[in-house]
């Protein structure tokens, strides 16, 4: 699901005048300024965490990256709770989602130093490290939105 | 490792994450919706940059602001396991599996190609 769909959805019209409505979205992405700066208050937040953690715990290729490890598994177990509170829960806000999910959660998981980290189990012939991180990392992260969505789910909406 | 570069680090990954929101949702609406294409093209774009970092021979600290503070927020593991078991969720299986398989496959070849293309500059 993207983080915006519902932003960018245009219910009820179909056939040329959507493809039009949606080309011209393509030519110009909406840039609500509020909703920018509670990305970058998130990202930025999220970032400093990630890379706190990353340098107080410095390992070598071979050893388990638990810095990156930790932050994407507990970044997934948040945006599965905020995203699923955000939508299913809470009253609409314009500032939440991008603030919470696509900022601080985006900010503080990582995908690309989990790649470049296999690469170099890869090149260092660690082969079952490799394999267990990548399983442990997916069924993990998976676990973790899994386990928040549910635990949203769970608790019944207040009329 | 003084406050400034804590500061960098701070703002950089802010704008990090616009990158990615941006760039997300140019590909989304470009590739539709149908599928998590936006957070795929960021994440396996975002692992040819790093890759193409480590190829080269950066400072501790170039490390820290090029790396781990612009690419490691510009991509993201959170959403793309948000999106998977979502499709998962909705009984789309077939293209859950792809989600996690194609990322990873592309998103290793891209840093390994990367870290190639930096080693030669």
């Amino acid at each position: 699901m993207p983080e915006s769909s519902a932003d960018l959805a245009v219910p009820g019209v179909s056939g040329p005048a959507r493809d039009r409505r949606q080309r011209a979205r393509v030519m110009l992405p909406r840039a609500d300024r509020r909703e920018i700066a509670a990305i970058f208050a998130g990202g930025a937040l999220g970032t400093l965490l990630r890379a706190a953690l990353a340098e107080a715990f410095p390992h070598p290729p071979t050893a388990w990256p638990w810095p990156t490890f930790a932050v994407n598994i507990v970044a997934a177990f948040l945006l599965g709770y905020f995203v699923t509170r955000l939508q299913e829960r809470l009253p609409l806000s314009s500032y939440r989602r991008p603030l919470l999910g696509t900022g601080l959660c985006g900010g503080l998981s990582t995908f690309s130093t989990m790649q470049v980290e296999l690469l170099n189990m890869l090149g260092a012939h660690a082969w079952v490290l490799a394999a267990g991180y990548t399983a442990a990392s997916i069924a993990a992260g998976y676990a973790a939105i899994h386990l928040a969505t549910a635990t949203v789910r769970r608790v019944r909406v207040r009329r | 490792m003084n406050i400034l570069i804590w500061a960098a680090v701070v703002l950089i990954g802010g704008a990090g994450s616009v990158a990615r929101f941006l760039v997300d949702g140019l590909v989304s609406s470009a590739a539709g919706r149908d599928f998590p294409f936006g957070t795929m093209a960021v994440n396996i774009s975002g692992a040819m940059i790093l890759g193409l970092l480590t190829g080269l021979a950066l400072t501790h600290n170039q490390a820290l602001l090029a790396g781990i503070a612009a690419v490691g927020s510009y991509t993201t593991f959170s959403t793309w396991m948000l999106e998977t078991q979502r499709l998962a969720e909705e009984r789309q299986r077939r293209e859950a599996i792809l989600n996690v398989a194609v990322s990873l496959v592309l998103g290793i070849a891209a840093a390994a190609l990367g870290r190639l293309i930096g080693g030669q500059l």
